[in-house]
């Protein structure tokens, strides 16, 4: 595998979750909030989308280091045909 | 409340995504050294990720406005696309046709279809296929650029800057043209892979909190229940009889022609959803895709069905004026909802008559719905802004990656199936490359033309049904006959594919749904019958292209000569070796994971009938 997909979505996601959680913090008891029925839609759901791209981002690091250590894998599946 | 206010947060996290798309491909480029990098990402990605794709390929248009409108048109039994529809053709295409599909090294479909029976008929598919991805890729595209001229989501910036409205719509086309067409160009497929994956979880992070907040408004399940007609809250009530259910679709149409013949013409022979399986690293990782992606499947209903469902069952707004005293002075608060919404349900606008801006009525007097807008007013409704910029990001995620699933297909297509066979055989693998990223650019090319000519229909979701009946119906026929009988004929199976086809079309011709007029919804050559509606209609045209496929090719099998047997190996069940066993504990096993889901999936349409 060339690039764990986790690391840049974990990346995007923290992201998102940080835009989200302070723009949610600043605008704390915003009338805004009548449309999501008083919720702080923006602070709530940007710090578990903020948890998810953490946990994300750490399993992809995780992953592309045992990636690196280990020995290359055999080409299972199909050794005839490679390259066509 | 249909205006649409941006602020700078919104448009921030939605060039975030863009970056992210953009980087992605970009970061892929360097992989891509030859065309099995290009149009088979390398066959080397680990079957998660190719499961997600694989739902995610689905996940366009179709599914997240036109499911969310079918929901709001026919309530929970819109869900049969998913039990019925989806989750057995899965766990088939994956326990019996993938062992097939990827070990005959085959690298599309059309590919398949040569090895197994003859030049002509993968010819035949490989044609018709093309064609159909840039129709859906276009599809995708015009509701993309609708919604972003209704939502009015580029009106602020385009009136900062002084260009004419009228341009929306083209800009929109060309922008999402750019960047599907960037991204792919780099990283091919593995970069469309990729990007469907990002979107899976952007749908998620985007309708979850819409779904939770709707449930909440609306007193939870109970709630809704109580809001809603009592057939809209049951996938199975009254579904023997078509005049006793919403979609007006009786169990032998819906099971046969829903299950058997659409959802398995689809799943199990659409080589865009079998593209992503056949990324995958092995056969064991390749098998698993399609039940990897049978899991979440189970549960999109919930976010893709269910906003539809609460739009409808919301109460719908009226013009209100609240009379008050401020300091002895009558004050009177007029909020003024426009006729459009007022003459509608719920959150689900009444159409206008694009000419005299009035709402159109159907015959019963009854003004006609715009259900398309119901997922995206739920969105406008609950979302403030911030979260409102990320859920529209999970829609514009959703069409770029429908339109990007197609778009890989066609170009793995086109320069395999067209170019190197019939235009420029044993070409070196460079050149092959480029073809297949020149081929990109004029699938897109060809989109956006089918963009501006896909504006007829009301339902998104029937435009593409009709389209699968034509050309994917038949098509599981012939599947079904090369893998699991041996003495199925090239001869029989080009035939057989084009009396499927012809039958699908005839029948399409002379059968009408009522309440609808001759022309683009059938009856183009007379009407002998009429069905309760247009779902009904497509299903049992499925059923009967389906029939005569398999009787044609049957047919014209036994009068023709086969292949011989030792040529057949590895493509047929019967004369291919079993697969070794790789797990030590059954439980391990594709073919538990597939048992286990369908228990889930028995479980939860019992659940809910």
């Amino acid at each position: 595998m060339n690039l764990d997909l986790r690391i840049p979505m974990g990346m995007m996601f923290t992201l998102v979750g940080a835009i989200l959680s302070v723009f949610g913090l600043v605008t704390m008891g915003n009338p805004m909030y009548e449309r999501s029925l008083g919720i702080n839609a923006n602070l709530d759901w940007g710090l578990v989308l903020l948890a998810f791209g953490l946990i994300m981002f750490f399993f992809g690091r995780r992953g592309q280091k045992a990636a690196l250590l280990a020995p290359p894998e055999p080409e299972s599946g199909d050794p005839v045909r490679r390259g066509h | 409340m249909n205006q649409t206010h941006l602020t700078a947060v919104d448009w921030l996290i939605m060039i975030l995504y863009f970056v992210f798309v953009l980087g992605i491909g970009f970061a892929l480029k360097r992989y891509m050294k030859t065309s099995k990098d290009f149009f088979q990402a390398g066959r080397a990605l680990p079957a998660w990720i190719c499961g997600l794709a694989f739902i995610s390929a689905n996940l366009g248009a179709q599914e997240v406005i036109g499911m969310g409108a079918s929901g709001a048109k026919y309530g929970l039994e819109t869900a049969h696309f998913y039990g019925i529809g989806a989750i057995p053709a899965m766990l088939f295409v994956g326990i019996f046709m993938m062992p097939f599909y990827y070990g005959s090294k085959a690298r599309s479909v059309p590919e398949f279809l040569r090895m197994r029976f003859d030049e002509k008929t993968r010819a035949l598919n490989a044609c018709s296929f093309a064609i159909m991805t840039v129709f859906s890729s276009g599809i995708s595209m015009y509701a993309m650029a609708r919604l972003i001229q209704v939502l009015h989501v580029f009106d602020a910036p385009f009136m900062a800057l002084g260009l004419p409205m009228g341009y929306i719509f083209t800009f929109s086309i060309v922008l999402s043209a750019i960047i599907v067409l960037a991204y792919i160009f780099l990283g091919g497929l593995t970069s469309a892979i990729y990007n469907e994956v990002l979107q899976f979880f952007l749908i998620i992070a985007g309708f979850l909190p819409l779904v939770l907040l709707g449930l909440r408004n609306i007193g939870g399940w109970g709630g809704l229940k109580a809001a809603l007609p009592v057939a809209y809250m049951h996938e199975w009530r009254g579904v023997t009889h078509a005049s006793t259910n919403p979609m007006g679709i009786e169990i032998i149409g819906l099971g046969m022609g829903l299950g058997f013949v659409l959802g398995s013409g689809y799943w199990c022979t659409d080589f865009l959803v079998i593209q992503t399986a056949m990324a995958s690293k092995n056969m064991d990782s390749a098998r698993r895709v399609p039940l990897i992606a049978a899991i979440p499947k189970m549960f999109f209903p919930f976010l893709v069905i269910l906003p539809g469902l609460l739009a409808i069952g919301l109460p719908t707004p009226h013009t209100t004026t609240v009379t008050h005293t401020v300091n002895g002075a009558i004050v009177r608060d007029t909020t003024v909802v426009p006729q459009q919404i007022e003459e509608g349900r719920g959150l689900v606008p009444a159409k206008m008559n694009p000419v005299t801006g009035k709402p159109m009525y159907m015959a019963d007097g009854q003004p006609l719905l715009d259900y398309d807008m119901a997922t995206p007013n739920m969105l406008l409704h609950f979302f403030p802004t911030g979260i409102l910029g990320l859920g529209l990001t999970a829609l514009l995620a959703s069409f770029m990656s429908g339109m990007a699933g197609n778009v890989t297909a066609f170009n793995t297509v086109f320069t395999y199936d067209l170019y190197q066979s019939y235009i420029h055989k044993g070409a070196s693998d460079r050149h092959y490359m480029a073809v297949g990223r020149w081929a990109t650019v004029g699938g897109i090319l060809l989109s956006i033309a089918t963009a501006y000519a896909a504006i007829n229909f009301n339902n998104i979701m029937d435009t593409l049904q009709l389209v699968f009946s034509f050309v994917n119906a038949p098509l599981f026929a012939t599947f079904l006959l090369g893998m699991f009988w041996k003495r199925a004929t090239g001869h029989g199976a080009f035939v057989g594919l084009i009396a499927g086809t012809a039958t699908a079309m005839l029948h399409h011709g002379l059968t009408l749904p009522i309440e609808a007029h001759p022309g683009i919804h059938g009856g183009w050559i007379t009407v002998l019958h009429g069905y309760p509606s247009d779902m009904a209609q497509n299903f049992w045209g499925a059923i009967f292209a389906f029939s005569a496929n398999f009787v044609v090719t049957v047919v014209v099998s036994l009068f023709t000569k086969p292949k011989p047997e030792s040529e057949l190996v590895g493509l047929v069940h019967s004369l291919t070796p079993k697969q070794p066993v790789l797990h030590d504990q059954w439980w391990k096993t594709p073919e538990a994971l597939a048992v286990a889901i369908l228990l889930v999936a028995v479980g939860l349409n019992i659940y809910f009938a």
